[in-house]
């Protein structure tokens, strides 16, 4: 459904950020991104979700380049949780959420019970119901998050793109949000794309990865065929035992130490 | 709540409206002479019987008509500018703006070329062009930061422009002879003394439009706080929303110093207050900011007017006085 064909891009002309990049993320897809940082995870994702137009090359959904998408119709389909979120103002968590309707909303139109149902229901499935009202400024790390997840839920699109959502957060928080991927991915059919430096999130939950270096793909396709110790040692110059863990039966991956260049 | 929006929306809107409202009506009855209001609007006096009417409309009101807009266009062009720069310390006074509207409007008075062809004032195109300028330079220290202006950089680039512009003011100032410096120097103030309903006319269309801007920006503004990655990822067309808030916020500026000089603090003072009250989504948040900013300069004008009566202080001094120190309780309380 979303197909990136020799993508490239440059925010200054002397460094290309990305170079030659394909992939293709098809509906249902759970997909994670890896890569060192630099990599061009987030530029991938930017030009993913149409925020930036590539240099060279095509990003299509459903075929259609997305520049033929109005910025409207484009926030209808895809939805984009940043790594972090500051605000300069003191939102509520409502507040938050239903910002996530705005594409859906005319001009002047202000959010009725139909919005104000759905924002109910994104909060619901992100199991922060119960914050509603708070200060958006006062929640936890992993707390700010699911927020954040609820209004791109709000925004009732089939495509989720997610920046590293897990960078900032504890263990726990880390397993609820990875949890709230699948959940979201599985019950409710949202496609999902999600860098992330954490190879345990990557394992656990992609069913696809793509490994991004320099700019450039290095390698893509199911989880278990990509993740091994050759493409980990390529990917972030790490030695690594790579094994399929007892417990989980997913990939486990242990870094041994820096690999020798 | 069906979504608390339109239920704040429809209790603080009409409820600030109608003290703007309120605010316009009784402050031209207060001052040197005390006129009666039931005998200002009785029809059945003739006009040139009616003294009452002729202070009413002809002496105070244009002055507090002047109060009204300025505040109300100070206020709103605070809060856009906030928004546009993600930060709550912006406001066209301590960004620059409106030293800059100052500037382009003491250029054209200084030189006498304030009346311009078809009897159209030029001086609200001149501060318009003085606080686009300001805009523009101020906008383009926020777009070469990713991540919107820090707080750090924004009130030196505030305190660079000011002293800048005001170097330039002063020697456009050197330049003028006596009288008109004299003139310009009252105006650089902050008087909201306007003398007729003329330089209302010739601010209206500047007003007008940015106001009709003002309208349709709200909600974008909310997103547009959250940064411009999630502003475009929900729908907005970042580029053009900004160049909206810039422009309007700019011609609203202009317009305001125009009419009265470069008053201060409205556009923070008004802002936070409102968000106090009412929380932070624009939607309530900038046409309760104008209301708001309307019935607030008119009470400092007031004072102005009779806190040291026969003496007149320039409203400027006023907001100042109230403002600085916000100002300065603001700054510790975000940073």
């Amino acid at each position: 459904m979303l197909r990136a064909t020799d993508l490239g891009f440059a925010y200054d002309a002397r460094q290309p950020v990305l170079a030659g990049v394909s992939l293709e993320v098809r509906a249902g897809a759970l997909v994670g991104v890896l890569g060192p940082n630099g990599s061009g995870k987030t530029t991938l994702l930017r030009l993913l979700a149409g925020i930036r137009r590539p240099t060279s090359g095509t990003v299509t959904l459903d075929g259609r380049p997305l520049h033929g998408y109005s910025r409207r119709a484009l926030a209808a389909r895809m939805a984009v949780v940043p790594q972090e979120t500051h605000l300069a103002f003191d939102y509520s968590v409502m507040e938050m959420v239903l910002m996530g309707r705005h594409p859906h909303l005319g001009v002047f139109e202000v959010e009725g019970p139909a919005d104000l149902a759905v924002a109910r229901d994104a909060l619901a499935a992100t199991s922060v119901a119960h914050l509603e009202n708070r200060d958006f400024a006062t929640l936890s790390g992993g707390e700010k998050q699911r927020v954040v997840i609820a209004a791109a839920l709000a925004q009732a699109t089939d495509v989720l793109l997610l920046d590293e959502p897990t960078s900032s957060l504890d263990l726990g928080a880390q397993l609820d949000i990875a949890q709230l991927l699948v959940d979201l991915n599985t019950t409710r059919g949202v496609t999902v794309v999600v860098s992330t430096h954490d190879l345990a999130l990557a394992s656990g939950i992609c069913r696809e990865l793509v490994l991004l270096r320099q700019g450039r793909v290095q390698a893509a396709g199911a989880t278990a065929e990509v993740l091994t110790a050759e493409q980990v040692r390529a990917l972030y110059d790490v030695d690594a035992d790579v094994h399929v863990h007892p417990v989980t039966g997913h990939l486990s991956v242990v870094p041994l130490r820096r690999a020798a260049r | 709540m069906t979504t608390g929006v339109r239920r704040r929306m429809w209790t603080v809107l009409p409820l600030c409206a109608a003290g703007a409202v309120a605010a316009v009506v009784i402050a031209p009855t207060v001052g040197s002479t005390s006129i009666s209001l039931t005998r200002a609007f009785d029809t059945s006096i003739p006009w040139a019987d009616n003294v009452d009417a002729q202070i009413f409309f002809v002496a105070r009101l244009p002055r507090v008509l002047a109060a009204a807009v300025v505040g109300a266009t100070l206020a709103a062009s605070g809060v856009v500018l906030q928004a546009l720069l993600r930060n709550p310390l912006a406001t066209p006074f301590t960004l620059g703006v409106s030293a800059g509207a100052a500037l382009g409007a003491m250029i054209v008075i200084a030189a006498g070329l304030d009346v311009g062809a078809l009897g159209v004032s030029t001086v609200p195109m001149a501060s318009f062009a003085g606080s686009m300028g300001a805009t523009a330079i101020v906008y383009w220290l926020a777009r070469s930061q990713r991540r919107g202006l820090s707080t750090n950089v924004l009130l030196l680039a505030g305190v660079t422009l000011n002293a800048f512009f005001s170097a330039l003011i002063m020697f456009v100032q050197y330049l003028a002879d006596f009288t008109q410096s004299f003139r310009t120097l009252r105006w650089l103030m902050g008087d909201l003394d306007v003398g007729s309903y003329g330089p209302l006319v010739a601010a209206a269309p500047f007003v007008l439009l940015s106001f009709a801007v003002f309208a349709v920006l709200p909600r974008t503004l909310n997103l547009l706080t959250l940064g411009s990655d999630v502003a475009a990822a929900r729908g907005v067309d970042v580029a053009r929303a900004e160049r909206l808030a810039f422009v309007s916020a700019s011609l609203a500026t202009g317009a305001a110093v125009s009419l009265a000089g470069p008053i201060g603090f409205i556009g923070i003072v008004v802002p936070h207050l409102v968000r106090l009250l009412v929380g932070a989504d624009h939607r309530v948040v900038l046409p309760a900011s104008a209301f708001f900013g309307a019935a607030f300069l008119i009470g400092c004008d007031l004072v102005s007017r009779t806190a040291l009566a026969p003496l007149e202080l320039p409203v400027g001094i006023v907001t100042a006085m109230i403002g600085g120190p916000f100002f300065l309780w603001q700054l510790v309380r975000h940073s």
